[in-house]
């Protein structure tokens, strides 16, 4: 059996191979040399799927859709899935809940390949690109100490004044931050 | 009513005539048709009475003499009263107490509020906890919006205009609020900025970034003989002491950026001189008598530029 396995990773280099309906993966020998069930999360009939979600923000995601704290949904949490667009990527499946793009927007700072499917009756009708707000409150934290926000209680409040290089300027302090400076609250 | 009107202040140009119940916080959200309302305003500042019945809350929980004695004097000058501190020792405000509760608090007290803050967005802050109007007396190193008017009021008057002019900026560029603030200001019009300062005090990228953004005309340099032929102003900063570790450095800068009447002979004729003060010792006394010399006059700007800012927000004038 493994001298077949590796028989085929010949053939095959560590492409992924699709073995009786299941993926499987060849991991290269110096890994262990075995054959690996890819997990998949289940599929829904009525809902939401986020996908291709930069696997550091998957959880984070999460807490900003405030799905932690919905006992009444089914939600499914994939992470550092296999993606061939994004090389890893996270997925969450939430049964019987339509997201409304406002509020998919608000994670698009922190996942911005991350796509919006509405699925109903096991078919995608919707796929949205999400889309980063003009306005940013709460979520992120204002790069400079000295600002109100870091300061007292004061929740952060930003405009978004570019998209592309990622601009945001504190209503407060009035300081810009790029992408690189953006700290999650 | 006033809520409502406060929140168009958010980055949002607001129409002109409409500042009644509204707060200064920013020289950003005021547009150039409304900076020039306030200027053309100070012309309405008759007679005493304006503000009678009104009061002001100066709020300065950093000290800055100055500031507060120009609003105070403003106050006075149309008839209102005046309460406040220029200190938040004497007080037992700043222990403890959100700023959110003391203003709530000095609401109840007064009709309009000014305040000094050292942290950075404190005073727009401050401004969405209360309805009355506020005005940014200076919060860190972000605003002093009102400097900026003076200045702006200054140039104005002294020129006739605000465009065509060839403007140098003398000194610390990388901390100097006033300098940042009045650069964004002088944005709106067709100006000619020079920074001239030490490599080590320029001016930072972020401030730079936004001038380019708006197509401001501007270059940088170290040495002020290289431009002093073509400056129609130049205004003059403090180099703080407090900025250098070492202090050989800060003697050496003080040298260098310090201007005395040798500076005129080499300048364009009539180049007037700037200076928010207090200053150290940037310019020569011997300057003070020169008609080179507008800093006085700004400081004496300060006082009709506020006035006319408590009576437009107070909504006596329009
Ligand atoms: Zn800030």
């Amino acid at each position: 059996m493994k001298q077949q396995n590796q028989k085929k990773a010949k053939l095959f280099g560590s492409r992924k191979l699709s073995f009786r309906g299941i993926k499987n993966f060849w991991v290269p020998k110096k890994h262990g040399g075995v054959f690996l069930k890819e997990y998949k999360i289940s599929a829904i009939s009525e809902g939401t799927v986020i996908d291709h979600i930069t696997p550091e923000a998957t959880f984070k995601v999460i807490e900003i859709l405030n799905l932690d704290k919905r006992p009444d949904l089914i939600i499914s949490v994939g992470n550092n899935m296999s993606s061939k667009q994004i090389g890893k990527k996270g997925i969450i499946k939430i049964s019987g809940s339509f997201l409304g793009a406002d509020d998919a927007n608000k994670i698009a700072l922190i996942a911005p390949n991350a796509t919006l499917n509405i699925i109903k009756n096991f078919k995608v009708t919707e796929k949205k690109q999400l889309k980063i707000p003009e306005k940013i409150e709460g979520i992120v934290k204002c790069f400079n100490p000295n600002c109100i926000t870091n300061v007292e209680r004061v929740p952060t409040k930003f405009t978004v004044t570019s998209r592309d290089p990622l601009k945001l300027l504190c209503a407060y302090c009035e300081r810009r931050m790029k992408r690189e400076d953006i700290i999650l609250l | 009513m006033a809520k409502i009107l406060k929140q168009r202040n958010y980055h949002e140009d607001v129409r002109m005539g409409s500042f009644k119940g509204k707060d200064l916080i920013s020289i950003k959200d005021l547009s150039k048709e409304e900076l020039l309302h306030i200027l053309d305003a100070t012309s309405k500042i008759k007679g005493k009475e304006l503000l009678k019945g009104k009061v002001l809350a100066t709020l300065f929980f950093e000290p800055s003499t100055r500031t507060r004695l120009s609003f105070e004097s403003a106050m006075s000058k149309l008839g209102g009263a005046v309460i406040g501190f220029g200190s938040p020792n004497i007080t037992s405000i700043s222990k403890g107490e959100s700023l959110h509760d003391t203003l709530k608090m000095v609401e109840s007290y007064a009709n309009i509020i000014v305040m000094r803050h050292p942290v950075d967005g404190s005073v727009r802050y401050a401004a969405e906890s209360v309805s009355v109007p506020v005005i940014n007396a200076g919060d860190g190193v972000n605003q002093h919006p009102t400097q900026t008017l003076v200045d702006l009021y200054t140039i104005k008057e002294t020129f006739g205009k605000l465009d065509g002019l060839t403007i140098g900026f003398l000194g610390d560029m990388k901390y100097g609020r006033t300098v940042h603030s009045l650069a964004y200001a002088l944005s709106h019009f067709k100006v000619k900025l020079v920074f001239i300062s030490p490599e080590e005090l320029r001016m930072p990228e972020h401030y730079l970034e936004e001038l380019r953004e708006r197509k401001v005309s501007f270059t940088e340099i170290e040495d002020l003989e290289e431009v002093s032929q073509q400056l129609d102003l130049l205004y003059v900063t403090r180099i703080q002491k407090e900025r250098f570790p070492d202090p050989v450095e800060y003697e050496r800068f003080k040298g260098s950026y310090r201007i005395d009447k040798s500076v005129l002979l080499q300048s364009k004729q009539g180049m007037k001189i700037m200076h928010p003060l207090p200053r150290v010792d940037e310019i020569s006394m011997e300057l003070d008598a020169t008609k080179n010399a507008l800093y006085f006059e700004q400081a004496k700007n300060g006082v009709i530029i506020r006035q006319t800012l408590l009576a437009l927000l107070l909504g006596t004038i329009r």
